[in-house]
């Protein structure tokens, strides 16, 4: 491939490129994103490749793997185009009746749609499922679409043409104030104003400067970042240029965690496919602007997705944090101005530049502008990657697309913003997700991690989680973080296994206080967010623990005891069999019981206790019924009686 | 570790200080582990005290400085896992192969850690073991899964 040298070329080349494609063609997309891979994608996609030959028709089928289509739940996922016919939960020996039935003679394969729960129907198209439906994907819409290690896919849908326009058409400063004028607010957390975060790396002395991607994505439950990088990296690539043309830098990092072998594989092909073209390197599209990027791996440290941190871990260093009495955009990454912004907000940049800021700010709230994706888990129907306009109340997030909770169990909440954030409760279901609104609800939006607890999920249990994640993060270098957040897991935990004492409450309240105040950085300033909103919520939970001894979820393992109604068992043995720790005595015709002793609470009696027995109960703050005599567990069996 | 082969891979960074995590990372991949001898020689060639070295190899969790089992086992401990009952899962892991996390046992068979989140929160609980995902999965089936490694 040629290099391309000026915008004109860029136009003449992708005309090419899509009057070479039929849109008429049947073109087969894999989703091969990580959660993909997990669940057989690379399996499905050798089968798909070798079937197409076998069946000879390598010319008029094209296939294609993409990156992550959103709706990881029902991985993996093949798109048909051009109907969007959309299979589901795909095996490797789904994959020869798909060509033989649906590419051949056109007909649909009933059992691999998409099967509505709400209504029974069965969905046909992509865009008609409720996952999909009610979405709006403005900056995730390609990822189903492009292959990520071909660039002609992106060009052809028009990449790269937000930099040509730039770097042709406009000024840096021109681009700046297009950036603070869309109100771009960083997607990493902070929600800081991108715009203005840039302008102050401008204006900062020095002619070196640097920009930054932050993939150091390490919410616990959030991977929309991973994604994006994975399956749309030219996007990030492209929007980074834009902002390095912006503020006059030439050099960009790509911080991204080791731990995601597929963005680091990815990215690295896109970088060196975006220096072939002439995207990156030296007079970039005839500009005369250079601008190289170079990718550093993180090796594991969630600290390191704060700013500071994330500099010195780029020199090479262990990354802790520093004050931040000059910001990172004047004095940064070897002390020169450092813009760092994480992925998705780099990747809303060419949509802000091709678009306009006017279209940009159509979407969403007064204060939050543009889309968020989500990463919608936990204990919900439809676990996926979920993009919307800022404004959209979290009830349609979580009930609409998400489908609401499995198993028919009952909402209790939702969890926003990562370590950081905090859990709201179904009161506040109305909420229309925004930086500010979530900040003033006690939680935040955070990147963008949205994890969905029931009525099974115990709230002590989840800020001591949350505890105890940060307390094993924290760099330790300040005191209030390393040892204040030490002493409130000690008494978290004390209270989850039912030690808790009265004035715990209180200490726990001082001890978040001293953090929120006196930490270095934002790890510790909002370490004490998930305790202090699940104490404002469910302070009944925590009062439950410490004056009953009772888990009212029924969750925290030393509050819990498992036991066997006598009336209710049928004596079928699956428990029995199934036990780890042989702690149930029963046999065929012989009522069980659970020796308390042996007993190591780890629930499989319970989930496999037939349904229409459940026999096995879950019980905590009373004591454990006695087991019934001996004479009474025997069992006759009815038809024996006849 | 062959002292020729750690030399290729800082010659591949050009020797360069500010490359030391991406070294180290290399070396943590092909060995497993950071020997005592590879880390000396990445301390002389790329002109790093000894003690930055140890800094960074304990304060990432890439890292380790001991030798690691056969099969390493990670255990997702990420939210949407943990609110699915993770817990119990390292519970049984841990009764089953009878190391903690961060731990290697005696015959160097299994090597156990917990990790924040491997973005398969669809399948959650999560196990992953020598790169393979594990997923849903409960502690009945944990002793199953791991049956198959010796």
């Amino acid at each position: 491939m040629p290099r391309i040298n000026s915008p004109a070329e860029l136009e003449a080349y992708r005309n090419t490129l899509v009057s070479q494609r039929d849109p008429d063609k049947t073109c087969i997309t894999l989703c091969s994103g990580s959660a993909c891979h997990a669940s057989g994608s690379r399996e499905v996609a050798a089968r798909f490749q070798q079937e197409i030959e076998a069946q000879g028709l390598t010319d008029q089928v094209e296939f294609r793997r993409t990156g992550c289509h959103g709706f990881c739940e029902r991985g993996p996922i093949v798109v048909i185009h051009p109907d969007e016919i959309c299979y589901f939960q795909i095996k490797p020996d789904d994959v020869p009746e798909i060509i033989s039935e649906t590419i051949k003679e056109k007909k649909i394969i009933d059992r691999l749609l998409y099967h509505d729960p709400a209504t029974n129907e069965k969905i046909i198209r992509e865009s008609e499922i409720p996952f999909y439906k009610h979405q709006g994907r403005i900056v995730f819409g390609s990822n189903g679409s492009i292959d990520p290690k071909n660039i002609d896919d992106y060009i052809a849908i028009g990449g790269y043409s937000a930099l040509a326009k730039s770097l042709s058409g406009m000024t840096p400063e021109q681009v700046l104030q297009e950036v603070k004028k869309a109100n771009l607010r960083g997607r990493g957390g902070g929600g800081f104003p991108a715009g203005v975060k840039w302008e102050g790396s401008r204006n900062a002395p020095g002619d070196i400067k640097y920009v930054i991607v932050n993939a150091d994505e390490g919410d616990p439950g959030a991977y929309m970042d991973r994604s994006l990088l994975e399956g749309n990296p030219h996007s990030v690539l492209e929007g980074l240029t834009i902002g390095a043309y912006a503020i006059g830098a030439h050099e960009g990092y790509i911080y991204v965690r080791q731990e995601y072998p597929l963005a680091v594989e990815n990215v690295n092909v896109a970088i060196r496919q975006a220096e072939e073209y002439g995207f990156l390197g030296e007079n970039i599209l005839g500009s005369g602007f250079d601008f190289v990027v170079k990718v550093h791996r993180g090796a594991g440290a969630f600290v390191c997705g704060e700013s500071t941190a994330l500099m010195t871990a780029l020199e090479g260093r262990a990354g802790e944090p520093r004050p931040k009495y000059i910001r990172s955009n004047v004095v940064g990454l070897w002390g020169r101005p450092s813009v760092l912004n994480n992925v998705e907000t780099w990747a809303n940049v060419p949509l802000i530049i091709n678009n306009g800021a006017d279209w940009f700010t159509q979407f969403g709230t007064d204060g939050s502008k543009g889309t968020k994706i989500f990463s919608l888990v936990g204990k919900i129907t439809n676990t996926g990657l979920v993009e919307v306009p800022m404004g959209t109340p979290m009830k349609d997030i979580i009930f609409k697309i998400g489908g609401g909770i499995p198993n028919g169990k009952k909402f209790k909440a939702v969890q926003t913003g990562g370590p950081s954030g905090g859990c709201l409760p179904e009161e506040l279901l109305d909420l229309p997700v925004g930086f500010d609104e979530l900040t003033k609800a006690g939680s935040m939006m955070g990147s963008g991690g949205m994890i969905i607890m029931d009525e099974d999920t115990c709230m002590v249990d989840v800020a001591r989680y949350f505890l105890e994640f940060l307390t094993d993060e924290s760099c330790g270098k300040c005191v209030p973080c390393r040892e204040g957040m030490r002493q409130m897991l000690k008494i978290l935990t004390n209270i989850t296994k039912g030690k808790g004492k009265e004035g715990d409450i209180e200490l726990l309240e001082q001890l978040a206080e001293t953090l929120v105040e006196a930490s270095l950085c934002a790890l510790g300033r909002s370490a004490a967010n998930p305790f202090l909103s699940t104490l404002k919520y469910f302070r009944n939970e925590y009062e439950a623990h410490i004056k009953d001894k009772r888990c009212p979820a029924l969750s925290c393992k030393e509050l819990i005891a498992f036991y066997i109604d006598p009336e209710k068992c049928k004596a079928c043995t699956v428990c029995a069999r199934k036990c780890p720790s042989e702690a149930i005595i029963g046999g065929k015709g012989l009522i069980h019981i659970i020796d308390q002793s042996k007993c190591t609470k780890c629930g499989t009696c319970f989930e496999v206790c037939p349904p229409r027995y459940r026999a096995v109960k879950k019980i905590s703050g009373e004591p454990v019924p006695p087991p019934i005599p001996e004479e009474a567990r025997i069992i006759v069996k009815e038809r024996a009686q006849k | 570790m062959d002292k020729n082969r750690v030399d290729q891979i800082i010659d591949a960074h050009n020797a360069d200080p500010s490359h030391l995590i991406q070294v180290l990372l290399d070396i943590q991949a092909e060995n497993n582990w950071l020997p005592r001898e590879a880390l000396e020689r990445v301390a002389e060639r790329l002109q790093v005290p000894m003690t930055r070295i140890q800094h960074i190899a304990t304060f990432y969790k890439a890292f380790s400085l001991v030798p690691k089992g056969r099969h390493q086992i990670h255990v997702c401990m990420g939210t949407a896992c943990h609110v699915r009952g993770a817990s119990r899962v390292l519970d049984t892991v841990q009764d089953l192969t009878g190391i903690r996390p961060g731990e290697t046992d005696m015959d160097l068979k299994f090597s156990l850690e917990t990790v924040n989140c491997l973005g398969c929160c669809a399948l959650g609980p999560v196990v992953e073991i020598d790169g393979k995902t594990h997923g849903k999965m409960a502690p009945a089936q944990t002793a199953e899964v791991l049956k198959n490694y010796d």
